[in-house]
């Protein structure tokens, strides 16, 4: 049974993986730049885990990360830089937040496009009602009101 | 023997639900009353089968039958009694297994409560749900059939995976599955409608308290979810935007906004082809849920390759009961004419809004859980969409919701005034301003803008909500008789929407000022936190029934008074070798205070992770008032009535008869 075969068969639990991460020296960060560490990372994700970012995972891998983002920010880099650097060496794969280009224009402007489309499918609709009303003159709520005391 | 007896009656369940989609149909196209009856009785015997096989799976675990395949593969000697009955569910097959029966509880519910919708609208409804029900069966015979045996038998278990051996796991599942496959009777009754071309005020009444009820759970089962998350997985999230996740989140979104599109269309009879569609869409996320997470593609599109027999019929499975219901909808629902007009200042106007939002947030989660499959099946690269990404995409999409929630429950159906709207808001409004700007620096002495705009939005959706209640008992001399007059469908609905309003008060603050901590303690070493102390006291072994641990004891002053002592734990399981942290968690309804056992470094000494939590507990109070607002709901009168009118229509019947 593999690890896959273990993730698999657990629906819609909540699939993550074994021990906290070790402790990062992060004490040598302070104020500003220790807020940005924390930002920093938890937005990168750990290549070799199940969906976990490196802040969660405690892979070697995702160490040597968190170590190189603390040195990176040490050194004075900025975040754009930062970023620019890990996928440079990782590939987009490595952000949970998704640049945006010409693979991801979609992801990022299709739901709001979709809200546009449903408010414009939504005001039409309240329209059409109204015309209809004026092109019949008959109020159907008084017409369904007589009827339903005919009924009673 | 019994894992056979399981699998026969299995086969049996198969046999009868076929039965169940194919003689009622027939009996609608040939006016034969008898033959709609199988649709009854086929969901009830479909039912007592599929849980005579779930009680042999029980059995076989309960003995630790480790001649079973699947019992071998999720238990262990040393598992305790608790955890090998609930892992029936801890794995693929079982999991199956638990969602048929709960498929099969709801049809035979249906066929119990439900005795008087007229009987080809019964017959239609019991039908689709038995060919649902052939669908699953099938899939669980064909590929994942839990009775498998074992040759040569094992000597002892591997074990249940250690994340799932946790008080979570024996309620989360059931809870969520409930909800998660009850959209399949709203699902079923869409179907009937558009298959019998009727679809009126009555059909939306049947509807609603089953809608409810399946919505209820499903809220119930993801609040229990995050709160297990947050226990269990040890750093501290409730929330991870994680593709299982979202599965379950999307048809939440729009079993919501189902509910009040499906009160639009009872109230005023517009919004018809609308609902049936919510109808469909929900049940239809449901399945695409458990084709995303049953199918392996979540873990990677090629790992669905490597296990086709599973991900295939699924999804050929999904393509047919999608293609089926959507060709019925483009074929039949234009034929439903909405005969009044919706203004949006009115409330049917606000809720298509809402719909639109719901909908649209839904969409939203769907196209962020997808797009890196799709980007990696067209070999455009590997891209990860994860929390940043859904929160700078989803809050804006739900928030403008909590604005729709405070007028929408102060305006009138049909057409509501202006005047009235802003007299009987401005002071909710007046509340909500003067409260959201004092409320976080009265508690973390700092403010920011997003602090404001989340209580502003907490505090509107409440004090709107409570507006609503008020208003109902301006008029009245005696105000407690009042009271006991409204209508418990709407205490419901405002017991909902007051949760909502306290599910983001608690967000917002668990967002923004939540404070971690990686420490490195040694016993008698302490480190402030946030105006907490937190000392180690030590850290001692002990042996569970089935794993090993290290516990520690951590003392937590406040003021110099002693407000907690937490042991959270470090634990390595002995069948599969894992380490897991058990969190400790000391809260009050303000503020969590959360301690996770990290790892043991030189020199005696142990990192730990701490941290400080405010409001957290709002979060869930919020899920659970959620649902026991639909529990209100559903128990209201009308449907009772309804119930009891059913009973003595029956009762005249047998005395005819």
């Amino acid at each position: 049974m593999t690890l896959r075969h273990v993730f698999a068969g657990l629906m819609l639990g909540l699939v993550m993986v074994f021990a906290l991460p070790s402790m990062a020296q992060s004490k040598e960060l302070e104020g500003a730049d220790l807020d940005r560490y924390q930002g920093m990372i938890n937005q990168l994700r750990c290549l070799v885990c199940q969906n976990q970012t490196i802040a969660d995972s405690n892979a070697p891998l995702a160490q040597d990360l968190r170590e190189q983002v603390r040195t990176q920010i040490q050194s004075g880099r900025s975040d754009a830089e930062i970023i620019e650097y890990v996928t440079a060496r990782y590939g987009d794969f490595v952000l949970y937040r998704p640049p945006f280009k010409r693979s991801t224009w979609l992801l990022w402007v299709g739901p709001f496009a979709l809200l546009l489309g449903a408010l414009a499918i939504a005001v039409s609709l309240m329209r059409r009602g109204r015309q209809r009303r004026e092109a019949t003159a008959v109020d159907p709520d008084r017409l369904r009101k007589l009827l339903d005391e005919e009924s009673r | 023997m019994i894992p056979e007896l399981g699998h026969f009656a299995l086969l049996a369940a198969l046999a009868v639900a076929l039965i169940q989609v194919i003689v009622p149909v027939v009996g609608v196209l040939r006016a034969r009353p008898r033959w709609m009856e199988v649709a009854v009785s086929g969901a009830q015997a479909q039912l007592l089968l599929i849980v005579a096989a779930y009680l042999c799976l029980t059995w076989s675990f309960v003995t630790r039958d480790w001649s079973v395949a699947y019992v071998a593969a999720n238990s262990h000697s040393q598992l305790p009694l608790m955890y090998r009955i609930s892992a029936v569910w801890g794995a693929h097959e079982g999991s199956m297994l638990l969602w048929v029966l709960m498929l099969a509880g709801w049809g035979g519910a249906v066929s119990v409560f439900s005795r008087r919708l007229p009987r080809d609208v019964l017959a239609l409804t019991l039908s689709v749900l038995g060919a649902i029900s052939v669908g699953f069966l099938l899939f669980i015979l064909l590929t994942s059939n839990p009775f498998d045996r074992n040759f040569p038998v094992p000597t002892d278990g591997r074990d249940l995976n250690p994340l799932l051996q946790d008080p979570g796991l024996v309620i989360h599942p059931p809870l969520l599955y409930m909800g998660y496959v009850g959209f399949s009777v709203a699902f079923a009754f869409a179907l009937a409608a558009l298959i019998s071309g009727r679809m009126d005020a009555a059909w939306t009444r049947w509807t609603r308290p089953w809608t409810t009820t399946a919505w209820l759970f499903l809220t119930m089962g993801i609040t229990l979810g995050s709160w297990w998350a947050y226990n269990e997985l040890g750093w501290g999230g409730w929330w991870f935007w994680d593709p299982v996740e979202n599965a379950s989140f999307m048809p939440w979104l729009v079993g919501t906004a189902l509910i009040h599109s499906l009160a639009v269309t009872e109230k005023r009879g517009v919004l018809k082809s609308w609902t049936l569609l919510l109808a469909i869409l929900a049940f239809s996320l449901s399945l695409l849920g458990t084709f995303l997470v049953r199918s392996g593609v979540l873990v990677s599109v090629h790992a669905f390759a490597t296990d086709p027999a599973r991900g295939v019929f699924i999804l050929g499975f999904l393509c047919a009961v999608l293609g089926v219901a959507f060709l019925l909808y483009a074929w039949r629902a234009p034929s439903l004419v909405n005969d009044a007009e919706i203004s949006l200042m009115s409330r049917e106007g606000l809720l298509l809004l809402n719909n639109v939002f719901l909908v649209v947030a839904a969409a939203a989660v769907l196209i962020g859980t997808l797009y890196p499959l799709v980007v990696d099946a067209f070999k455009l690269g590997k891209i990860s969409v994860g929390p940043p990404y859904f929160n700078a995409v989803f809050l804006p999409l739900a928030a403008p919701l909590g604005v729709i929630v405070g007028l929408a429950s102060v305006i009138g159906w049909k057409r509501g005034q202006r005047g009235e709207l802003v007299r009987r808001l401005r002071w909710p409004l007046l509340v909500a301003v003067l409260t959201s700007l004092a409320l976080p620096w009265i508690l973390h002495r700092q403010t920011q803008v997003a602090a404001i705009g989340g209580s502003l939005l907490a505090v509107w959706v409440m004090v709107a909500t409570l507006e609503g209640i008020w208003h109902r008992l301006r008029n009245r001399d005696n105000r407690w008789r009042g009271l006991l007059q409204i209508p418990r469908g709407v205490w419901g609905m405002s017991l909902a929407h007051f949760a909502l309003g306290v599910w983001i008060l608690g967000v917002t603050f668990v967002s923004l000022y939540s404070i971690e901590r990686d420490v490195r303690l040694g016993p008698g070493d302490s480190v402030e936190l946030s105006g907490y102390t937190y000392s180690l006291i030590d850290v001692q072994g002990y042996a569970g029934p089935n794993y090993d641990a290290d516990r520690a004891r951590v003392e937590v002053s406040h003021d110099g008074k002693v407000v907690a002592e937490l042991s959270p734990e470090k634990r390595r399981y002995r069948a599969q070798g894992s380490v897991m942290t058990e969190a400790a968690v000391d809260h009050t309804p303000f503020r969590d205070l959360y301690v996770a056992l990290a790892e043991s470094l030189e020199g005696g000494d142990w990192a730990l992770r701490i941290y400080y939590k405010p409001m957290m507990r709002l979060v869930w109070l919020g899920g659970v008032l959620m649902a026991l607002g639909g529990i209100l709901a559903v128990s209201d009168r009308r449907y009772r009535l309804e119930r009891a009118a059913q009973r003595s229509a029956v009762h005249a019947a047998e005395a005819v008869a």
